[in-house]
Formats: structure tokens, sequence, C-alpha cells
């Protein structure tokens, strides 16, 4: 209680405050790296949910079309969200998943329809109404015999690929 | 040896004997809450009670204060917790077992059916009375200082309470549910919208990271249903558990409930009968230096008008269980909670629409999903946090439509955002948006002007021209919030009932198209 300031040119007592306090120097090391292994423990923990390897199905499937399939009709293989178009320029497959919320999308004469938000495409996959953002996908399409092909879910192609028959 | 039993074994009998008053007496130490110290220390000495203050002022008690709509929602969540444990004995939280665990649940488990009605139920009116009480605190001007944080942590209950009822809705894993989180995870990926649009997806992707840690997986699978159901569980109830904690110890060590600085005399002398109500100043006063900070403890101010919380809070308390057990049971009684047919992943629901206070945003999501999904709720909850930091004013505090402007603003306020909400949404029912006018319209034009953006921006500066007008930042508030309330309830309203096939505006049910 009795300190007294201490003034310039005194040589500092030991009693005298320092400047930075070893104990509060050491202190504040101790709360840093603390804080530090906390928050790269946390971000080690929060690795955990994001899956390396993703544990989906193969998206690859064959798919034999009809030799009676009409130009522009829909090929719908059970178990996929896939039409398959057979025309004279060749095979090609869009995806019904929308692309606004990930719905199925129906194929109707105009194109294809969401039932859940309304979004429309024509024939090619094109918004032509609604909150979609992006046309369908067309996805990749091999020839693999007659009249059957391998279509790729997980693989996307330009609009307008087609695999020629 | 023969002169009757030993003195140790009649000592021992006499114990036997005093025992059951002995345990009791042990376990509440203070004894029967009869005088005042009594029903103190029955408050402060009992780990469940001593959450409350041991005594509570009368505005407190008054029904008007708060309708009892928090206590509405805690026990609602509390019988959530209690079926939901009950429903957890036989649910298998996995594809193949889910639905047929939920078909055993509703028509073989006795009281099974009742059981999953009462955790749909009590969900339900959870939701509601959150979004009341909200209402309540916020029209009642109770967010003021010093209760600013607590505002903010109720905001953060709402969205817990919110993420809680959507993660249970996967679980049945029928159609409604798996087409609800199919739509939800979505708009979980719907910052690609905009990422997409600005073309930057392959080096900056929030949204396939949201909706890879939400699903574990690229599609709604098991990954997902397990995911859901841990959420659903744990994590989400432990965080709501602890934030409640918090709740409400601040508003305890906020002062109690908000009331007016005249409340005394608003209330007038207490009813006859009323035991016991301090209205004396204290005979002592005490000095206290800079021990604490604050407004509390009160210093030279007695506890006038205040009741012992034992028993005039529990029996509060008890009745509010009691009316929210009730209801519940009169709409699990009444009305099946809806279980639909399997889950398929190739047919959607036509329409496919989520639980019912989700549909306002799936109103506003048909507009954009990146906007209606996340921009616009973002908004509103970071708008509802600042509310208390931005209206500083005193005027007002702990009366229903405080402040300036008062009940006529509020009735202002309602015709016009009713006003709004249905110009706007008649308008592009009527007449579509931008895409229908302009094919080729740039995405990112759609995302950032639709109903949805101009609904908000109409509110915006209807409540700065309030603000303004009045001269005062709680008008402005009561302006934007009273808009938003409003909103909310008509896109529900549209969603819910005017919605049909493709999301199609239908006056009626009767009107949809047979398939």
């Amino acid at each position: 209680m009795t300190t007294k300031p201490s003034s310039a040119g005194e040589t500092r007592s030991r009693l005298d405050p320092e400047a930075v306090a070893r104990r509060d120097f050491l202190g504040l090391a101790a709360r840093c790296s603390a804080a530090t292994a906390f928050l790269l423990a946390t971000l080690g923990l929060a690795r955990l949910p994001k899956t390396a390897v993703l544990p989906s199905p193969s998206k690859k499937f064959r798919v034999t079309l009809p030799e009676s399939l009409p130009p522009g009709e829909p090929y719908q293989p059970p178990g996929r969200s896939v039409a398959v178009f057979r025309d004279e320029d060749g095979v090609y497959a869009i995806s019904k998943i929308c692309t606004h919320l990930g719905c199925i999308v129906n194929p109707v004469p105009t194109g294809f329809d969401c039932p859940c938000h309304g979004s429309r495409f024509d024939a090619k996959g094109d918004v032509i109404r609604g909150p979609a953002p992006k046309p369908l996908d067309w996805l990749a399409v091999a020839r693999a015999a007659d009249n059957t092909y391998l279509i790729d879910e997980g693989s996307t192609v330009p609009l307008g690929t087609k695999e020629m028959a | 040896m023969s002169q009757g039993s030993p003195p140790a074994l009649r000592r021992l009998l006499a114990n036997l004997r005093a025992m059951p008053r002995a345990f009791w007496e042990t376990a509440f130490r203070s004894g029967k809450p009869t005088t005042d110290r009594t029903r103190s220390a029955f408050v402060f000495g009992n780990v469940f009670y001593h959450l409350h203050s041991a005594r509570v002022h009368r505005w407190s008690l008054r029904w008007p204060t708060t309708w009892g709509l928090g206590l509405i929602t805690f026990w609602s969540f509390a019988l959530t917790v209690v079926t939901g444990i009950l429903l957890m004995f036989y649910y298998m939280p996995y594809p193949e077992g889910a639905y047929e665990s939920m078909k055993d649940i509703q028509f073989v488990v006795p009281t099974g059916r009742l059981v999953r009605n009462l955790h749909r139920w009590a969900c339900n009116v959870m939701v509601v009375a959150v979004f009341l009480h909200m209402a309540r605190v916020f029209y009642t001007a109770a967010y003021r200082a010093p209760r600013e944080f607590n505002w903010v942590a109720g905001i953060l209950l709402m969205a817990l309470t919110l993420a809680l009822a959507f993660t249970g809705y996967l679980l049945p894993w029928d159609q409604l549910a798996y087409w609800a989180i199919t739509i939800g995870a979505n708009i979980a990926q719907s910052p690609r919208e905009v990422t997409d649009a600005l073309g930057v997806t392959h080096i900056f992707d929030p949204g396939g990271l949201q909706k890879l840690l939400l699903l574990g997986s690229e599609e709604v699978g098991k990954e997902a249903l397990l995911r859901f159901y841990l959420l659903h569980i744990m994590i989400l109830p432990l965080v709501l558990v602890a934030l409640l904690a918090v709740h409400f110890w601040r508003i305890r060590k906020d002062g109690g409930l908000a009331r007016p600085d005249d409340a005394g005399q608003r209330l007038g002398p207490p009813p006859p009968g009323t035991y016991p109500v301090f209205t004396e100043e204290p005979q002592k006063t005490y000095q206290l230096a800079a021990i604490v900070r604050g407004r509390t403890p009160q210093v030279s101010q007695g506890p006038e008008n205040t009741l012992p919380a034992m028993p005039h809070v529990f029996y509060a308390e008890l009745g509010v269980l009691m009316f929210t057990v009730f209801l519940c049971m009169l709409l699990a009684v009444f009305w099946d909670a809806p279980l639909k047919e399997l889950a398929n992943p190739q047919v959607p629901e036509n329409p496919a629409k989520a639980p019912w206070y989700f549909l306002g945003l799936q109103e506003i999501v048909s507009f954009s999903a990146f906007t209606g999904g996340i921009g616009i709720p973002t908004l509103c909850v970071i708008a509802l946090g600042l509310i208390p930091y931005l209206d500083r004013e005193r005027d007002g505090t702990g009366l229903w439509f405080g402040g300036p402007g008062g009940v006529r603003l509020f009735l202002g306020s309602v015709a016009f955002g009713l006003a709004a909400v249905i110009g706007v949404e008649a308008f592009a029912i009527q007449f579509g948006w931008l895409r229908e006018w302009w094919l080729d319209v740039p995405q990112l034009l759609v995302t950032f002007v639709n109903p949805g953006t101009v609904l908000v921006l109409i509110y915006f500066l209807y409540s700065v021209w309030v603000a303004r007008r009045y001269n005062s930042t709680r008008a402005g508030a009561l302006a934007v919030f009273t808009c938003f309330l409003c909103g909310f309830i008509i896109l529900t309203i549209i969603g819910t009932y005017l919605r049909g096939p493709n999301w199609e505006f239908y006056w009626s049910q009767a009107d949809w198209p047979v398939h």
C-alpha cells in the first residue's frame, strides 16, 4: 500500500512491478496454448462427420431400349431417375432430378414438369418457368451393344450431346 | 438378560418407528412451507426449484403479463422428451426398420398410437407456443435492457425448436418424410444457386459441404436417417436443454419478468387474503459498496408487492402444465399423426409439402431456393436478434403494445403487412415473375429480385418510414416485427391451403386435378 511510484533513472527494486509481469506473461502463454489446443481439437473432431468416401451405390447402369421407342418419347428405366430418348441424331439421357430442390420431374408432352415447386423444362431440359436455376442435367451415354447403352448418372455432358445409335 | 429388551434394541425399534418421519425431514429440511422463512427455504433448498427466485412480483403473476406462453413451450418440450423416450423403445433408425417400426408403434404397441400422436402434437404445440411467446415478449417490449441477451437466447431456442421438429420429420421414413428431407437437404445445398451463377462452385462450394454434412452421402439414405436420428435425439436436445437453463437462469438474474416502472400503482392494493405481500419499506438499509454492479440486488428499496414463489408461482406452473397436457391429449386422441406409404425415391408426393410451419418458407422457396430457403430466413433471424440492441428506448416496457404508436400503430402495421404480402403474392400468381416475361433472364437476377425479396424490401422501407414518422426506434421495430409476422402467417396459409399439384394456385383442394 505504501509503494512509491518509481521515477525514471532510479534502479528498479526487486519489489517494484515489472513492465510485463512474468506471471502475466506465463499466464497469457498458458491460456493461448490451451485455446489453440482446444480449437485444433474441435476442428479435428468436426472433421469426422465429413465423409471421405461416399457410400452412394454405383451410378452406372445398362439400359436396353425397345426397338419400337418412338423419337422424342421417354424410356424410363425402373429404379433410376433418368429419361432416355432416341431420335434420328442418336441416343441421349436426361436426368429427372429437378435442379431446384431435387424432386423427380415428370415427362410430359411439352418436356418436364416438377411437382414440388412448379418448375417447367422444355424437351431439351431448358428451364421455361419456375424457380429452377439450371437446365436438367444431360448424362453420359456410351453404346455397349445394339440397342444397349451404358448410362452414367454421375457424369454430366453438355446439353445436346447425343450418342450415335 | 431377563428384564426386557436391552436398551440398544429398544432404541433401534424406536428409531425404526421414527424412520419415515425422519426420512421425510432429512429429504425436505425446511419443513412445511407455512411461514415466510420456510417458504423461501422451500425454493432455494431444492435443486429443482432453486432456478426460481424465492419471491416474485405480483405483476409477473398476472395472466396478461405472459399468458403462460413460455411455460406452455417448456411443458410441451417436456412432453416431447417423455413421449420421445417412450418411442425410442421401438423405433429402429435404419431405412428397412424405420417404417416397419412406425407401423408397429401405430398398430401393435400398447398405447403406441397415442404416444406417437402426443409426441407429434406436443411438437406442434411447442412450435406455436414458441412463436406466440416471442410475439408476447416483443409486444410487451420485454426484450429491453437488461434482458437483451435473453432475447437472443430465445431466438436461438426458437431456431433449435424448428430444427428439432424438422429432424424428427424424417424419422418415419414415409413419403411425406422422405421428400420433405430431400427438399430440406437441397435447400442446404442452395448456395450453389449463387456459386454456380458466378462460376466458382468448383473452388468454393459451401452448399455442397452443408448437404454432405447433413446427409453423409449424396442422397437421402441410411446415412442421412442415422444423422437425423442422432441430431433429433441427442445433439439438438442437449444444446436446447443447456440453452434453456441459461434462458431460465437469466430471467431471474435480469430481475424477473419485465414490468413498467409504475407497476405498483397499476396493480393497486393486493386482494384481501393474499398471503403475504410485502408492501412496506424495510426497517434496515444496507450499504453495498461495489460488490455487485447493475440493478440487482436492489438497495434501499423493499421487495414491495412481491409474493412468495411457493405456492403462487408453483401453482401457476402446475396449472399451465395441466392445460398443456390436456390440450395435447385432446389433439392426440382425436387427430392421428400422419403416416403415408413407404418412402419411394422415384416418385415424389404431388404436391410435396413440408410441415405447416415450413410452408411459408416453401412458398418463398418456390421463387428462389437460395433466397427463400437461406437468405431471407437468415436475414430474419439476424434482424430479430438485433432488435434489443437497436431499440434502446425505455418508454412502455412491460406493457402490451407499449411505446410510441401503441395499438394504433400495431393495427396499422397489421393492415399494411397483410396488404403488402397479399398484393405481392396476388401479382406473382396472376402475372408470373421475371422468367415468364423474359425467358433468358440471368439466374442472379431471379435470385435477388423475386417476390420474397420485394416483400422484404417493402416491409423494410415501411418500417423506416414509421421510425421517422414517430421519431422512435421502438415504433420502427413494432412495424417491422408486425409486418413479418403478417407475412409469415399469410405465406403459411397460402402454402398450406392454396397450393396444389405442381405448386399451382387453387382456391380449394376440391379444384385439384384428379390423377
